[in-house]
């Protein structure tokens, strides 16, 4: 880009102003009016809600009696309490499987292939991988706690293998209940990350591969420094999609394990129905909330500012 | 397309693998669900004698007929009221409003990555007081509100590419904002509006959370809210709760499979973009 910024000598001039353009007073109402239901129906269900959640995240209130004021008292317990840290934790844990498996396995899978799926193959493929996208987060745990069940296919494979040893009711497991739930996660979302990074990876000019084999690059370099960069974007997607669906994992959570043994798969959004719905901690459980809420920004925030375009 | 170099066949391998992965679950799901009622079957094994029978009773006892009809009110109730209303705020924030105007548009933005579980709470009270809970308009009206982020995020990205000229042309021929909003915008969003209508219709059908929390009876609610009370009362009848569990999840999927690559389309692009 060179600095001609100034208008270049040969302009055209300025097109004859046009009828009502933006920014008139009627522009301005006709935009109100266009923008005015959407907007009613989200401040109503969206804004207002969140405004109360902030408000009750200041009480002490059974949901039922009189509330009392309590400042940030509720915000204290959240932060501190030790089995409420650990359910953020069970959270961030999630995060692991629920964002490291399909990222990691799809990047394998787009850097093997690295082409278009064209044909037969590529529609098989593409409707089996999305097919746990489709189906309600519900269903996915009702097979998984089937999977995983003391009879299940899981311990099924693993005996035939002659692994009895290892063989338990997994959901029911202190240990290995999270890490099952993190596999449910992973399972739903490893096609639609797949797909993303395959069709990302379409992208990127072949010749860049071209002249880096010339270079004598080694596979591992190319995928360093070709397909990484190359597919920051389709990365950051996954990443974003993934952390958000571990961190306000609910459905998944409720059907498979409820939360249990003890409270080793719990999480905020289950907590947060519980104390509200079940405790009668609306207070506490707004404060959870509030702070699920900012945990979700503050976490998506870096992955956004990394990768997006350059410019 | 080249031909089938090594590495293309790891990759075919690895993709291979992965489809069984995601078909395991169904098809350990199919064989319980064949399996003798009343029985413990084994994770993955074809029973010697297949009960299709029990996907007769688990059609009766989810009274399949009147959650289909249930999911397909709200669906209804949503869905084209959502498009419609973030359809013309789309258009509005694109094309009739200036720069400082974009405030309006964070606000909207803003709400993309919250989670429903942060307003479930003062939902459920707001709802109460409406006089709506335990009725499908407690899961009708939060959830359009709750579409508004993405679904005007969605239709505003697309009015953005629309080239200015065509607006300025009508409205040169004298028509009105909302004349040329449905004679030459909408036909145009088609593709746009489209996958909106296909993302939506799968969120409102897969939702679990707003049902289960407004909405009592099992009969008002989505599929998968239902889902969530049939396993509830069926949990320890394995048979039965999968035989329910695929028929439940079977209208989606048929749906799916009719129209995959607009589904495809519209989940990917709705991945990016949101």
């Amino acid at each position: 880009m060179t600095d001609i910024k100034t208008s270049p000598p040969d302009a055209q001039p300025k097109p004859v102003r046009l009828p009502p353009s933006r920014g008139s007073r009627k522009t301005r109402m006709a935009a109100w009016l266009f923008v005015a239901p959407a907007f009613i129906a989200y401040a109503a269900f969206v804004l207002a809600p969140l405004c109360m959640s902030i408000y009750y995240s200041l009480l002490r209130w059974d949901g039922i009696g009189e509330a009392q004021f309590y400042g940030l008292s509720n915000y204290v317990t959240v932060l501190t309490d030790s089995d409420l840290l650990q359910i953020i934790g069970n959270a961030f844990q999630l995060v692991l499987y629920f964002t490291l498996i399909p990222v990691l396995l799809g990047l394998a899978v787009a850097a093997a292939i690295r082409s278009h799926m064209a044909g037969r193959f590529g529609t098989i493929t593409r409707t089996v991988l999305f097919l746990p996208q489709v189906i309600p987060l519900v269903a996915a745990g009702i097979a998984w706690s089937w999977m995983f069940a003391s009879t299940g296919l899981v311990n099924q494979t693993l005996k035939a293998i002659g692994l009895s040893s290892w063989a338990r009711g997994w959901l029911g497991d202190f240990v290995w209940a999270l890490p099952a739930v993190g596999i449910i996660g992973a399972w739903v979302l490893l096609g639609l990350c797949t797909m993303l990074l395959v069709t990302g990876i379409t992208k990127i000019d072949p010749s860049l591969y071209e002249a880096a084999r010339l270079d004598g690059a080694r596979p591992w370099h190319e995928f360093r420094y070709i397909t990484l960069p190359g597919l920051r974007q389709e990365i950051g997607v996954c990443i974003t999609v993934t952390v958000i669906a571990a961190l306000a994992s609910f459905d998944i959570v409720y059907i498979s394990t409820q939360g249990g043994p003890g409270i080793t798969t719990t999480v905020p959004g289950l907590e947060i129905y519980r104390l509200a719905f079940a405790h009668r901690q609306v207070g506490l459980a707004s404060a959870l909330a509030i702070v699920l809420m900012v945990l979700v920004l503050i976490s998506i925030a870096p992955v956004q500012w990394f990768t997006r375009d350059k410019k | 397309m080249k031909t089938a170099s090594p590495n293309s066949l790891i990759a075919r391998g690895l993709i291979i693998v992965l489809m069984i992965v995601t078909l395991l679950p169904f098809l350990s799901m199919l064989s319980a669900a064949l399996a003798p009622q009343g029985t413990y079957p084994n994770g993955l094994q074809w029973p010697a004698d297949p009960q299709w029978g029990n996907f007769v009773r688990a059609f009766e006892v989810a009274r399949m007929d009147q959650l289909l009809l249930s999911s397909t009110l709200i669906v209804l109730g949503v869905v084209p009221v959502s498009v419609l209303i973030a359809t013309m705020a789309g258009y509005g924030l694109a094309k009739l409003t200036s720069n400082r105007y974009k405030w309006l548009y964070l606000v909207f933005v803003f709400g993309l990555t919250l989670p429903f579980e942060a307003v479930i709470t003062p939902l459920y009270y707001e709802v109460r007081a409406l006089g709506l809970l335990n009725t499908r308009f407690a899961i009708i009206l939060p959830l359009i509100g709750l579409y508004m982020p993405f679904s005007v995020y969605w239709m505003r990205a697309h009015f953005l590419n629309v080239p200015h000229d065509l607006t300025e042309a009508a409205q040169l021929d004298g028509a009105t904002r909302w004349k040329e909003f449905w004679l030459v915008q909408v036909p145009l969003a088609r593709p746009a509006i489209m996958s909106l209508t296909i993302l939506l219709f799968l969120w409102t059908w897969n939702q679990f959370l707003l049902p289960v929390v407004l909405v009592q009876d099992p009969m008002q609610r989505t599929m998968a809210g239902a889902l969530g009370a049939f396993q509830g009362q069926w949990g320890t009848d394995i048979p039965l709760l999968c035989a329910g569990s695929l028929l439940i999840l079977a209208p989606t999927v048929a749906l799916f499979l009719v129209f995959q690559r607009q589904f495809v389309a519209a989940l990917m692009q709705g991945a990016v973009k949101g």
